[in-house]
Order: structure tokens, then C-alpha cells, then sequence
């Protein structure tokens, strides 16, 4: 294994080792978590203008895509709101690793939901009714609400972090971008896991409980399943464990072979290409058919939606890996049915689909930011719409940021998003002995029509 | 002993002209084909939550005026990029006037908070060729070019 710069200092992991901190600022998270939920109930009805709306939606989500993935990659989920309470209910403490007895049933969740199929379903639920989630107070209220239940009472049900690791629909999306990220939390060794009789890292001990997320640390390959709980830190008797810099995107050296992993990327390529077109597009049509939830606009809608994330981008990924295929196979005899060229490349091909991905949705978020970023700070001011100005700044006018600049950094993320994914589709389909034009050439239409929903 | 470095010359001549191609295409000025400045009047209704119609189309140089009618709760109409806004109440008619003096497209928006959509109440402005939409896929493809070329050689030199 090629030894990685450590992010910190021996000093720096003492400090990340001790809970209290990743205690208190969870505890701030809920908090505010609950109070997002409060001001979305009670606070006024236009979104634009309530606390839950504005600063979720606008601020919390932007800085998600174009920042926090992108560099910390799971950071967000180490300090999450949304599993705390069931996590401290299942072990039974709060700052101590395992309380005396745990609580909940401790059930394993069945072997046919241990996939991302589930955290597929929900983003794409989520998706159907984006429209009324971004913009209805109330609806952004219920929707934390149900997840932090939902979590929680999972937490009673099953083992770990169930709601988590397979149905958080946010949670998939962070973890399928989070590979991106210049950080890991990996083994130093193998050999002292080799040799580890406790495997405190997943069983827990003393020091920290096992990892919650079900994953045995000193198999991580790839940032997806990794929630920086920074648990496994704690209970490794060696030490083996730390927080290390690597090469942008690393995990994306060896393609995915999970088919759950690529419906994802592709299901997130599509919806920020429909985003783009339904929010951010003039198509007045498109729009009253996504915001007119039950009505039979909106049924045509969903089922366009998903016959595109679902059927059409899916099956045109499936066609360019059998034709890559069979440019491969040209004038070979039969004896290489076993070679790697014989098995379907989808779920390979789709892993350049990741950086391509999360350009597109920094894209989409910077335009929507940078247009409606003057309402996160009259949210900041009067949070509950209650004709407050906290800091001052309830009455500023709104006006796009950087108008004049939004069309270039979007075509500039874009393009590079672009370039990178070839990038990846190159190293892929050496792996694979597969030409790489094919790929590349899926990737170019999506983008193309991607820069001409937003410039 | 002398060494030949003509390919990687080459190779650099190469980047040299893409990335020359690519300044081109991101940079140079393109002034709009004017055509004899008309006075264009385009009615616009708001209701929630959309412009009908929602896609405009004026010549650069066109002195513009934009009617906005509401037809259900008080609506805005602002301009991308020329930072113009015009308010209505329902039933009312408001004017904007502007010289059309940017190429490109601008979207047009709802700036009053008129209800649960207002952030994605959405129209578009054309004003001649949409010149950023067009150097943005001219990029894409000069990318997609650049690419290939350099997909191509490492094949090439393998088969030589």
C-alpha cells in the first residue's frame, strides 16, 4: 500500500479521539435541527422567506455540494443530526462508548436490504416531490421530522446505523460523492488487524463503540460506507487507524462492480438534469407539472422522470458497454469468453458517472445559490418571520450574486467535471480492455445537455 | 548522445494550440449583427407561478418595452445580468423600458415573493445569439476534441 501524508498532527488525532467535542457539536446540530423543524411549522409560509427554506435548502444544501463533499467528504455525516438520539438510545449513553444493558432489539437488517437499493427508492421519492420539499416550509419540516423518527426508531429495531447506511437517501448521495474527497480514514497496516483477536474496531470495547455503520474499518477500500464516526479511532488497540490525505477521487481507481452503485450515480446524474430543466428551465409546462403533486401533469411527469433515471440513461449506459464490447471482441477468437471483456461493464461504467455527477450538481447548486443566497441571511435575521431583525439583515433586497458570473463558473465546473470523468472512464476501461471512446462519448451528451439547461 | 525530442515538441504544440483554441473560444468579442434598432413592445403575463409566454426574443439594440400583466397576486419581472425589475399588482399593467444592449440569455424572474414556488417562477430573454450558451458548447466540444486526440496517440503508438 502507498503510504499517505497523515491530515494530523499525533496531537491532532488525541484531540480527535476524545467524543466530547463530536457530542457537543452533534448536540448543536440537533438543536438546530429542531429548530429548523419549528420555524418550517410555525414560521411563514413563504419559503423564500422561512428559516427552514432558506437556509437548508439554499445555504446548508450549496455548501453540502460545493464544499463539504468535495473536501471532507463524509465530514457532514460524523456530526449529522438526524441518527443521534437513536444511536444514544440503542447504546444506551451519550458521552460513554456502551451504556448497560443496550436498548432495541438489535435485530440484522435482512441480508436482501443490505445494498443501496432502498437509499435508490427514497432519493428517487425524494426527487418526485422535490418541488414542494424545496419550497413548502412545512413539508421541509415534516420530511426532518419523519427522518429523525425514522431513524430513531430503526435504531430501536435494528443493529447500528441501519437508517444510515441503507435508507438515508442523503446519505447515499454524500456517500457515493464523498470518493471524491482528498481524505480517508484507512488502515496504516494490515498486518496488525491480521493479528487483532478483538477486532474492537467492529465488535467495540473500553474505549469507543463498534462501528456503526457495520463496516470492518481494516477492509475500507473506498470512502462510500464510511461515516467518519471516528469510533474505530477510539477502540484500536494499535493505533493502526488514521485520517490521511490521498490523490483526489483515489477510490475511483478501481470501478465499482455493485449495479445498486451504478442505478445511484446514474440516478443522480438524471435527476440534476431534470432539476435543472424543471426549476431552473423557462418551460412553464414542466413546472405546473411538477409542482401539481397527484394531479395527471404530475403523473406524466414522475413517470418521465423515472423512465429517465431508471430506463433510458441506464439502458443507453448497458448498449455503449456491450458495444464497447464487441469493438473489443473484433477478429478475437472464442477461447476469451472468460476474459474480463466478456463480463457487462454497466456497473463499471458508471463510476466516471461520479465525478460527472457532482459537477452537475455543483453546477445546478451554484446558480441557485448564488440567485437566492439574499434570502439565507433575511432567514438568519428573522428566523421564525416574526418581523425580528437579529442581525441586521431582514431587510436586505434580493439580487442575484455574481449574476454576470454564473453562466461562465458553471460551464467552467461543467467542463471540468467533464474532462475528469474522462478521465476515470480512461482508466476504467484499460482495466477492463475495452476501448474508452464509447464511454466517453456517453459522457459528452449528458453534459452538452447539461450546459445548455443552465447557460 | 542526442536525443529526439520532436514528439514531446510536438505534444506541447499540440496543448499550446488547444489551450490558444480554447482562449479563443472563451474570450474573443463577438459583436452582435445589429440590424435597425426597432421599438419592441412584449406583453407578459404572471400568474402563479409562471410567464406566459415564458421565452422572449429581441434583436440587439432593440429598445424594449415589457408589459407585465398579473392575473392572480402581485408579481415582479427582473432581468438577469441587466439588473431591472418591474413589479404588478393583480388586474394592473406595469411597463419596463430598456435598451436591449447585452447579447445572450437572461433568465427572467418573479423578485416579489408571490407564493410557495416563487424561486422557480422562471422565463427566459433572448437578446440575439445566446453567445454564452454557444462558447460553452464550443468548449465542450474543443474538450471532447482534446480528448480524443489524446486517446488516440497512446493507441496509435501501441499498434506502431
Amino acid at each position: 500500500m502507498k503510504p499517505r501524508s497523515m491530515v494530523l498532527s499525533t496531537r491532532g488525532m488525541k484531540m480527535l479521539k476524545k467524543r466530547g467535542w463530536q457530542v457537543a457539536l452533534s448536540t448543536v446540530m440537533l438543536a438546530g435541527l429542531a429548530f429548523t423543524a419549528v420555524a418550517g411549522w410555525i414560521g411563514t409560509p413563504i419559503g423564500s422567506r422561512n428559516f427552514a427554506i432558506a437556509f437548508v435548502w439554499i445555504g446548508w444544501f450549496a455548501a453540502l455540494i460545493i464544499i463539504l463533499i468535495p473536501i471532507f467528504g463524509r465530514g457532514w455525516c460524523s456530526i449529522c443530526p438526524i441518527p443521534m438520539v437513536g444511536d444514544w438510545v440503542q447504546r444506551g449513553a451519550i458521552l460513554g462508548p456502551q451504556g448497560s444493558p443496550p436498548r432495541g432489539l438489535g435485530l440484522r437488517v435482512p441480508a436482501v436490504l443490505r445494498n443501496m437499493w432502498t437509499q435508490n427508492a427514497t432519493f428517487a421519492l425524494l426527487a418526485l416531490f422535490s418541488a414542494s420539499i424545496l419550497t413548502s416550509p412545512r413539508i421541509t419540516a415534516l420530511a426532518m421530522v419523519g427522518m429523525f423518527a425514522l431513524a430513531t426508531g430503526l435504531s430501536l429495531v435494528f443493529e447500528r446505523r441501519a437508517f444510515c447506511r441503507y435508507v438515508c437517501p442523503m446519505g447515499g448521495f454524500v456517500g457515493l460523492y464523498s470518493q471524491v474527497a482528498p481524505i480517508e480514514l484507512r488502515v496504516a497496516s494490515r498486518e496488525p488487524c491480521a493479528a487483532c483477536q478483538t477486532k474492537a474496531c467492529f465488535n467495540g470495547s473500553a474505549e469507543g463503540y463498534g462501528c456503526p455503520w457495520g463496516v470492518f474499518p481494516a477492509g475500507l477500500t473506498r470512502n462510500n460506507y464510511c461515516g467518519l464516526c471516528l469510533e474505530c479511532l477510539r477502540t484500536c488497540p494499535t493505533n493502526n487507524l488514521a485520517i490521511r490525505l490521498r490523490p483526489v477521487a483515489a477510490d475511483l481507481a478501481v470501478p465499482s462492480t455493485r449495479r445498486d452503485e451504478a442505478f445511484k450515480s446514474l440516478l443522480m446524474l438524471g435527476s440534476a438534469m431534470v432539476y435543472a430543466a424543471v426549476l431552473l428551465g423557462p418551460w412553464s409546462s414542466f413546472k405546473q407539472a411538477a409542482f401539481g403533486i397527484g394531479s395527471l401533469a404530475w403523473l406524466v411527469y414522475a413517470a418521465v422522470f423515472l423512465v429517465l433515471v431508471l430506463g433510458l440513461l441506464p439502458g443507453s449506459l448497458w448498449l455503449i458497454g456491450r458495444f464497447s464490447q464487441r469493438l473489443a471482441r473484433r477478429g478475437e477468437p472464442d477461447s476469451r469468453a472468460n476474459s474480463p471483456r466478456a463480463r457487462s461493464p454497466f456497473a463499471a461504467f458508471a463510476t466516471p458517472l461520479v465525478p460527472l455527477g457532482l459537477a452537475f450538481w455543483a453546477a445546478f447548486s451554484l446558480s441557485f445559490f448564488l440567485t437566492n443566497g439574499s434570502y439565507v441571511l433575511n432567514s438568519i435575521s428573522d428566523p421564525l418571520g416574526l418581523g425580528w431583525n437579529l442581525i441586521g439583515t431582514a431587510g436586505v433586497a434580493w439580487r442575484p450574486m455574481l449574476a454576470g458570473a454564473i453562466a461562465p463558473l458553471q460551464t467552467a465546473v461543467l467542463l471540468g467535471g467533464f474532462i475528469w470523468a474522462a478521465r476515470v472512464a480512461r482508466g476504467v476501461t484499460a482495466r477492463l480492455q475495452l476501448p474508452s471512446l464509447p464511454l466517453i462519448g456517453f459522457l459528452f451528451l449528458p453534459t452538452i445537455v447539461m450546459m445548455w439547461l443552465l447557460t | 548522445m542526442i536525443i529526439d525530442r520532436r514528439p514531446r515538441f510536438a505534444r506541447l504544440a499540440g496543448w499550446g494550440l488547444i489551450a490558444a483554441a480554447g482562449a479563443a473560444i472563451a474570450f474573443i468579442p463577438l459583436s452582435p449583427v445589429r440590424t435597425a434598432p426597432r421599438h419592441v413592445t412584449l406583453r407578459v403575463e404572471a400568474a402563479q407561478f409562471a410567464f406566459a409566454p415564458s421565452e422572449l426574443s429581441v434583436t440587439p439594440g432593440d429598445t424594449v418595452t415589457l408589459e407585465l400583466v398579473s392575473t392572480d397576486v402581485v408579481h415582479g419581472l427582473y432581468v438577469d445580468q441587466y439588473d431591472l425589475g418591474v413589479e404588478a399588482d393583480p388586474g394592473h399593467t406595469s411597463r419596463l423600458t430598456f435598451v436591449a444592449d447585452k447579447p445572450g440569455s437572461f433568465r427572467i424572474r418573479c423578485n416579489v415573493a408571490c407564493g410557495q414556488y416563487h424561486p422557480f417562477m422562471i422565463g427566459r430573454l433572448t437578446v440575439g445569439t445566446p453567445i454564452a450558451s454557444w462558447r460553452a458548447a464550443g468548449l465542450a466540444f474543443l474538450a471532447l476534441a482534446a480528448i480524443l486526440l489524446a486517446v488516440a496517440r497512446p493507441a496509435r503508438e501501441a499498434r506502431a
